[in-house]
């Protein structure tokens, strides 16, 4: 009979981290950031039907880096208990931080108990209905809890694309600055993103009750466009070229979160 | 409540009332959606009216195609028997962002079945992340009244009519249900409820092809106005409590509902031409 190994329960914590962290670093970032009407999320995603970002209640929305397949289902889980919530008790009781609780506590528990750690990173936000306190939880793959008011920066290359951030951030900036420092953030000094390239959503204060909207590429591609002049000014910030040209994005009236119509039954 | 994860095998799919079956949430209630036990053998009441005491009922509802869209429209009436129980209850509601549901029938059954309904045609949107189609959230529907046969066989009846814009046939829907679940789907119009045989007359006489947004809408008031003039459960305009019944439209832009003082010209208008064909002479 072999005896089995003795491993120090700070290795096998070690050895999750890095396994997740690694799986992380491949993935693409995405920024989360407030702006003067609500909160903006941008995120490197070529593609136009696997979404990295999306709505989760009226006033909360979700995104997620890394293994598509299991932010998926922490997306869907998390739309089940939104509902489930809303549908229980009333629509408004719907907050994000709970849902983010909620998160934090299975992917804590699945850190430390399971094989595997879930290679993902969440954001989870939520738009103020009154004033412009929207929050920001950024969830680690370990559970750990963070809450931003600015930004916050989750995937590969964070760092660098978190100190890109901070020198641009301006508290209550436009929708178009915003958008603009983020994909600027993004991309770095060496690349240049295309509208195509990313997507963009808001959570955004409206006559709606649904705020979650996703941002065209052709919208995109225009506010990126039209800070040109502006834009080549930065050394660090090469301009985003030519508008999108991308016949392929997501038909403009038919966005996934389209705003319904007000007034739930009770 | 913990994070409502399935193990592989036993997810509930998009579907918001199987979710709610596998998580327990909503108490004793046998889920809606749920496979109905006809334990019962008693005879269904013949009418909505045949009622519980103390239930409030909702009573006329009626829905008409135009050339961009359809037209909904609900008095705001709930009776307990002879007494009227609430004088401005509404019964007509957004589904989702191009569908309309209204109900008659027992109010409170019925306000929970429309409760359930949008948030399971929310719940498909979000987890599926695309829309169901017209047709699909009709028989969605047609389920759930389906599932509350039980409770329609000791007299809570719930008769909805559901209407929407079709975006890929480019054209409104309005569809019919009866207590087992059977949707119909109706060319033109429907009206349902106490006063639904009035309502739907006046519309069948005042109906054509390919009527315009305003001509429907007046149309669709005129039809609850004569439903209130016959049927003593369905309530007329209040301009002293500033109550009007409900009318929103649903085209390829979406559900309106129209404002209050826009029904009220409305009311108006029909008021005035029967005056001047002098339909209240002989009253004289």
């Amino acid at each position: 009979m072999t005896m089995p190994y003795y491993v120090a329960p700070e290795q096998v914590m070690k050895d999750r981290a890095e396994y997740a962290q690694k799986g992380i670093a491949r993935g693409r970032a995405l920024v989360g950031t407030t702006y003067d009407n609500g909160v903006l999320i941008v995120a490197e995603n070529p593609s136009n039907t696997l979404h990295k970002i999306s709505e989760i209640y009226d006033r909360v929305a979700f995104a997620g880096v890394g293994r598509y397949n299991e932010f998926d289902q922490l997306r869907v889980a998390g739309v089940r208990h939104a509902d489930t919530k809303g549908y229980a008790y009333s629509r408004e009781d719907v907050d994000a931080r709970s849902l983010a609780n909620v998160y934090a506590q299975y992917l804590g528990q699945v850190f430390t108990h399971e094989m595997k750690p879930l290679e993902v990173e969440i954001l989870v936000a939520e738009l103020d209905p009154v004033g412009d306190a929207h929050q920001l939880f950024h969830i680690a793959y370990d559970g750990t809890v963070a809450d931003e008011q600015r930004f916050t920066v989750l995937g590969g290359e964070a760092d660098a694309v978190t100190q890109r951030m901070t020198a641009r951030f301006v508290q209550g900036w436009s929708l178009r600055e915003a958008i603009r420092a983020c994909v600027a953030g993004l991309q770095g000094p060496n690349r240049t993103l295309q509208a195509g390239d990313l997507e963009v959503a808001v959570l955004e204060h409206g006559p709606w009750r649904r705020t979650f909207r996703r941002v065209s590429d052709e919208e995109a591609a225009e506010m990126l466009a039209d800070g040109e002049q502006v834009e080549a000014t930065r050394p660090s910030a090469p301009p985003p070229g030519e508008p999108a040209s991308s016949g392929v994005g997501p038909p403009a009236g038919d966005t996934g979160g389209a705003p319904s119509p007000d007034a739930p039954a009770q | 409540m913990s994070l409502p994860l399935f193990p592989f095998g036993t997810d509930p799919g998009p579907s918001f009332t199987e979710l709610l079956r596998r998580t327990r949430v909503g108490g004793a209630q046998p889920g809606p959606g749920e496979a109905p036990e006809v334990t019962s053998t008693g005879r269904l009441p013949g009418s909505a009216a045949v009622s519980m005491p103390g239930v409030a009922h909702g009573t006329t509802i009626v829905a008409l195609r135009y050339d961009g869209g359809v037209v909904m429209a609900g008095d705001r009436r709930a009776t307990e028997g002879n007494m009227i129980a609430h004088r401005s209850i509404e019964k007509v509601f957004p589904a989702d962002r191009h569908s309309a549901v209204a109900i008659a029938g027992a109010a409170g059954t019925a306000v929970e079945m429309v409760r359930l309904f949008q948030t399971q045609l929310e719940h498909y949107e979000k987890v599926e992340g695309t829309r169901l189609s017209l047709e699909g959230k009709a028989n969605q529907l047609g389920q759930m009244v389906g599932a509350n046969l039980p409770m329609a066989m000791q007299g809570l009846v719930v008769i909805p009519l559901f209407a929407g814009y079709d975006l890929r046939l480019k054209t409104g829907r309005i569809f019919t249900y009866d207590v087992t679940g059977g949707r119909f789907e109706e060319t033109d119009f429907h009206a349902t409820g106490s006063g639904g045989r009035d309502a739907k007359n006046t519309v069948k006489l005042g109906y054509r092809d390919r009527l315009g947004r305003e001509e429907a809408i007046e149309l669709a008031v005129a039809a609850l106005y004569e439903a209130a003039d016959e049927d003593t459960a369905t309530g007329g305009p209040d301009p002293l409590r500033g109550i009007y019944p409900v009318v929103a439209t649903v085209d390829a832009e979406g559900y309106t509902r129209l404002e209050d003082a826009e029904v009220a010209e409305h009311f108006s208008n029909v008021l005035e031409r029967r005056r001047q064909q002098g339909e209240v002479g002989e009253h004289r």
